[in-house]
C-alpha cells in the first residue's frame, strides 16, 4: 500500500500543488492559518510538532496500516458501476467504496490517523465535533477500540434527523452532548467541541474530522484521507491501465474530497470536481454551498470561503444532508477553486434524493445522502462525455443512516 | 500618551489597579447598552470593554454567547457598534474604550477602514480573541497607524518562551487570561493569580489586567492588587440577562442592577488601595 502520509520529497516538482501549506498553515499564503484563542495556540503547536514527529516516524506508519488494514478493512473497492454507466449512456462510472470501511464512511480513516496520534501524545481524553454523526461515530469507535473516554459534541437538530447514529455512539460508550446553540447543527457543534477543548487542555485531544480548523488539521486530515486517492490511482491502472479523467465527490468541511483529490493534484489531465450541497437551490438562500456563495473569511480556526452576511456574521447552512449542512470549506478548496486546479459546483436536496435512490436501485448499493450529492453531479455530466471518459464518484459513505430522512422526504412512515 | 497608557499611568499614582467592566454592544438594544455604556464611568469603570457581538463566539461560554445573541438580534453591526463609541465620545474624553470580539466581522469591515474608523470614533484598544499574534500582520500596521492599541492576551497555557514572542506583539495592556477554558465558567484562586503575575511581569513593562472568572467585588480586589487591573464580563451580562422580561426586553431594572453591581467591584477595587509591589 502506498504511504498515505509520505509526500513531496523527491518525487515532488518544483511546481507542484502538493506542497501546501506552508509552515504557517498558509495555502496559497492567504487561506488556512491559525485562527485561535491564545490559550489553544501552544496546544496546536505542540500538535504540530507531534504530528511531523509521527510523519517522519516509520513505526507510526507501519502501525497505521496495520489498523488500516485489519481493522477498517483497507483498500476497498473501486467498482465499476455497470448499470449506472449503461443509464447515462456517456462516462464509464467507476465508485471508490469507501462506504465499505468500518463504520461506514471514509470517516474512520482520518479518525484512525488522530486517535493514534493522541495516544503517542498521551492524552487520554477524546472530544469530537459531528454533523451527520458519522465521524462521531467513527470517533466513538476507536475510543471503545483503545479505552479512552469520547464526548461527541452534535447539533440539536442533527440528534434528531440522526438518531441511529445517536444511539450508535451511545452504544460504543460516547457521551453525546447535544448543542442546541444557532440552528443546532454542525457549526455550533464545532463551537462547542473548541469550548471544551479550551477548558479541558490537560488530557483532551480534539479531533477534528474534516480538512478544516487551525493548522495542522487541514493538512494532517488530508494526509490520512490521502489514502483514498492513492488507491484509486493503483485500481485505475489495474482496472483500465492509466489514471480516470475526472473524479468526483461531495464537499462538506471537504475531507473526503481531499483525500480522493490529493494524490491527483500533480496529474493535471485529471478533472476534480467538488460537489457542494445546494439546498434549495443556489440562489435560494438555503444553501451549504460555501465556495460557491461564500466569500473568504474566518471561523473555526482558519481562513476560507464562508456563508456569511455583509457584516461578517456567519449564515446558517442548509442541507437536506447534515454531513454537508457547514457554512464552511477545508481552506485547500478554497485555494484550489482560486487557482482553478478544481471545479466546485452544486447539487440541490432533491437531485441527491433522486441520486441516493438511483443508485440503490441501479447498483445495489445505499448511497449515504451527502455521498448522493456526487452522484448526483455524475449523473448530470456522464451523459455528456464521452464513453471512454473514466469517471470516478467517491461514494464516501453508505446510507443506512439516512435511511428515515429519505422516507419521510418521500412521504412514507417507518 | 494614549487614553490607556494615561489611566494606568493615574491609577497606579492612586496606588490602586482599574476596574474594567465589559459591556456587550446592543444588549439587548441599542439604546439601553448606550445608556449602560455612558454611565459606567461614574459607577466605577477605569476602562471598558465593549464586546462586539458574533454569531460564532467559540471562546465564549453560555452568557457572553446569549448576550452576543441578544445584540445581534437587535440589530448590532460594526458601523453601530463605532457609533455608540463615538456618542459616548461626546461626554467623556478621559475613560479608555476597549473593543472585544472576534476577527470576522472586522475582515469583513476591511482591516484598514475599521482601525481608521474605530479611532475616528474614539476606541483606545482592540481585542481580538482569535486573531493570534501569528496571524496579525493583518492588523498590526493599520492599528499602528491609526493610533489603536493591540492588546494581547497571555494564558496560562503560554509557556515562557511564547510569552516573549506575544508580548513583544502587544501593546496598551496585557490581558491575562486567568483560567484554562472559556469565560465565565470558573474562577482563578487568588494562589495562582500570585503565582501566574510575576511570570507575565517579569516579561513586560505594560500594566496587566485579569480576566476570565473574576465575578465577585473580593476577587476584582485581589485580581487588581495582584495585577494592574480586573476585568468583570459575564457576571454583568448574568445580572443583565435577569432583569429582561419574558421578551427579552430592557425593563426599568435593567441599567440600575448592572450599574449597582460595577459600584459595588468598584468600592472593592479602590478599598483594595495600595498595592503590594
Ligand atoms: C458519508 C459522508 N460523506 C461526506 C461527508 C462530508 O464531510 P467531508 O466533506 O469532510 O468528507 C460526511 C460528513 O459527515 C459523511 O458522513
Amino acid at each position: 500500500m502506498a504511504n498515505p502520509i509520505e509526500h513531496g520529497g523527491a518525487a515532488a516538482q518544483s511546481n507542484s500543488f502538493r506542497q501546501q501549506p506552508d509552515e504557517h498553515g498558509h495555502f496559497g499564503g492567504r487561506y488556512g492559518g491559525r485562527f485561535v484563542a491564545e490559550t489553544l495556540m501552544p496546544l496546536i503547536l505542540e500538535l504540530n510538532e507531534a504530528y511531523e514527529a509521527a510523519k517522519a516516524d516509520p513505526a507510526f506508519h507501519k502501525e497505521l496500516v496495520y489498523y488500516q488494514t485489519d481493522y477498517i478493512g483497507r483498500p476497498s473497492p473501486l467498482w465499476f458501476a455497470r448499470r449506472m454507466t449503461e443509464a447515462f449512456g456517456g462516462a464509464k462510472i467507476y465508485l471508490k467504496r469507501e462506504e465499505l470501511n468500518h463504520t461506514g464512511s471514509h470517516k474512520l480513516n482520518n479518525v484512525m490517523g488522530q486517535i493514534l496520534l493522541a495516544r503517542r501524545m498521551g492524552r487520554t481524553r477524546i472530544v469530537a465535533e459531528t454533523g451527520a454523526g458519522q465521524h462521531g461515530v467513527a470517533t466513538a469507535t476507536v475510543c471503545a477500540l483503545f479505552g479512552m473516554k469520547c464526548v461527541i459534541y452534535m447539533g440539536a437538530t442533527d440528534v434528531e434527523r440522526q438518531k441511529p447514529n445517536v444511539f450508535r455512539m451511545r452504544l460504543l460508550g460516547a457521551e453525546v452532548v447535544p448543542v442546541t446553540a444557532g440552528a443546532g447543527t454542525l457549526k455550533d457543534a464545532m463551537n462547542e467541541a473548541m469550548r471544551d477543548w479550551v477548558a479541558n487542555v490537560a488530557d483532551t485531544y480534539m479531533l477534528i474530522g474534516t480538512v478544516a480548523g487551525p493548522h495542522p488539521y487541514p493538512a494532517m486530515v488530508r494526509d490520512f484521507q490521502s489514502v483514498i486517492g492513492e488507491e484509486t490511482k493503483e485500481q485505475m491502472r489495474a482496472a483500465e491501465g492509466r489514471l480516470p479523467d475526472v473524479v468526483v465527490a461531495a464537499i462538506g468541511g471537504g475531507s473526503n474530497a481531499m483525500g480522493i483529490f490529493y494524490p491527483f493534484l500533480d496529474d493535471t489531465s485529471v478533472r476534480l470536481i467538488g460537489v457542494e450541497a445546494a439546498g434549495h437551490g443556489l440562489d435560494s438562500g438555503k444553501t451549504a454551498a460555501s465556495i460557491e456563495r461564500g466569500r473568504p473569511g474566518v471561523l473555526h480556526g482558519n481562513r476560507t470561503y464562508l456563508l456569511q452576511n455583509a457584516d461578517g456574521q456567519i449564515d446558517e447552512a442548509h442541507s437536506i444532508s447534515a454531513g454537508l449542512d457547514y457554512p464552511g470549506v477545508g481552506p485547500e478548496h478554497s485555494w484550489l477553486n482560486d487557482i482553478g486546479r478544481a471545479e466546485y459546483v452544486g447539487a440541490t436536496d432533491t437531485e441527491a434524493l433522486d441520486a441516493f435512490q438511483l443508485c440503490t436501485k441501479l447498483e445495489g448499493i445505499i448511497p449515504a445522502l451527502e455521498s448522493a450529492h456526487a452522484v448526483a453531479y455524475a449523473a448530470k455530466i456522464a451523459p455528456t462525455l464521452p464513453k471512454d471518459t473514466l469517471l470516478v464518484v467517491n461514494l464516501s459513505g453508505r446510507g443506512d443512516k439516512d435511511i428515515f430522512t429519505v422516507a419521510e422526504h418521500l412521504g412514507v412512515t417507518l | 500618551m494614549s487614553r490607556i497608557a494615561a489611566r494606568f499611568k493615574a491609577l497606579a499614582a492612586e496606588g490602586r489597579g482599574a476596574l474594567i467592566p465589559y459591556l456587550e454592544a446592543y444588549d439587548p438594544d441599542r439604546a439601553t447598552s448606550l445608556e449602560l455604556f455612558r454611565a459606567m464611568p461614574a459607577a466605577g469603570a477605569d476602562l471598558i470593554e465593549v464586546g462586539m457581538p458574533f454569531s460564532d463566539p467559540s471562546a465564549d461560554g453560555p452568557v457572553i454567547q446569549a448576550a452576543a445573541l441578544r445584540g445581534l438580534k437587535a440589530g448590532a453591526t460594526l458601523v453601530g457598534v463605532l457609533d455608540m463609541v463615538a456618542e459616548f465620545r461626546k461626554d467623556n474624553d478621559e475613560t479608555p474604550v476597549i473593543l472585544m470580539g472576534y476577527v470576522n466581522p472586522v475582515e469583513a469591515y476591511g482591516y484598514e477602514r475599521f482601525c481608521k474608523d474605530a479611532a475616528a470614533a474614539g476606541v483606545d484598544g482592540l481585542i481580538l480573541v482569535d486573531l493570534p499574534p501569528e496571524e496579525g500582520a493583518v492588523i498590526a500596521a493599520p492599528a499602528q497607524a491609526a493610533g489603536l492599541d493591540i492588546i494581547r492576551l497571555v494564558a496560562p497555557t503560554t509557556p515562557d518562551a511564547r510569552l516573549e514572542y506575544v508580548l513583544a506583539h502587544a501593546s496598551g495592556f496585557v490581558y491575562y487570561v486567568s483560567i484554562v477554558g472559556i469565560t465565565g465558567t470558573r474562577s482563578a484562586s487568588a494562589h495562582d493569580l500570585a503565582g501566574a503575575i510575576p511570570r507575565v511581569r517579569a516579561a513586560t513593562d505594560l500594566p496587566i489586567a485579569i480576566g476570565f472568572g473574576v465575578r465577585t467585588p473580593e476577587q476584582a480586589a485581589q485580581a487588581s492588587s495582584i495585577a494592574d487591573g480586573a476585568v468583570v464580563a459575564s457576571v454583568l451580562l448574568a445580572t443583565l440577562a435577569e432583569t429582561l422580561d419574558e421578551q427579552g426586553r430592557a425593563t426599568p431594572q435593567t441599567v440600575p442592577r448592572v450599574l449597582e453591581q460595577i459600584g459595588g467591584l468598584a468600592q472593592a477595587v479602590r478599598a483594595a488601595g495600595q498595592k503590594p509591589e
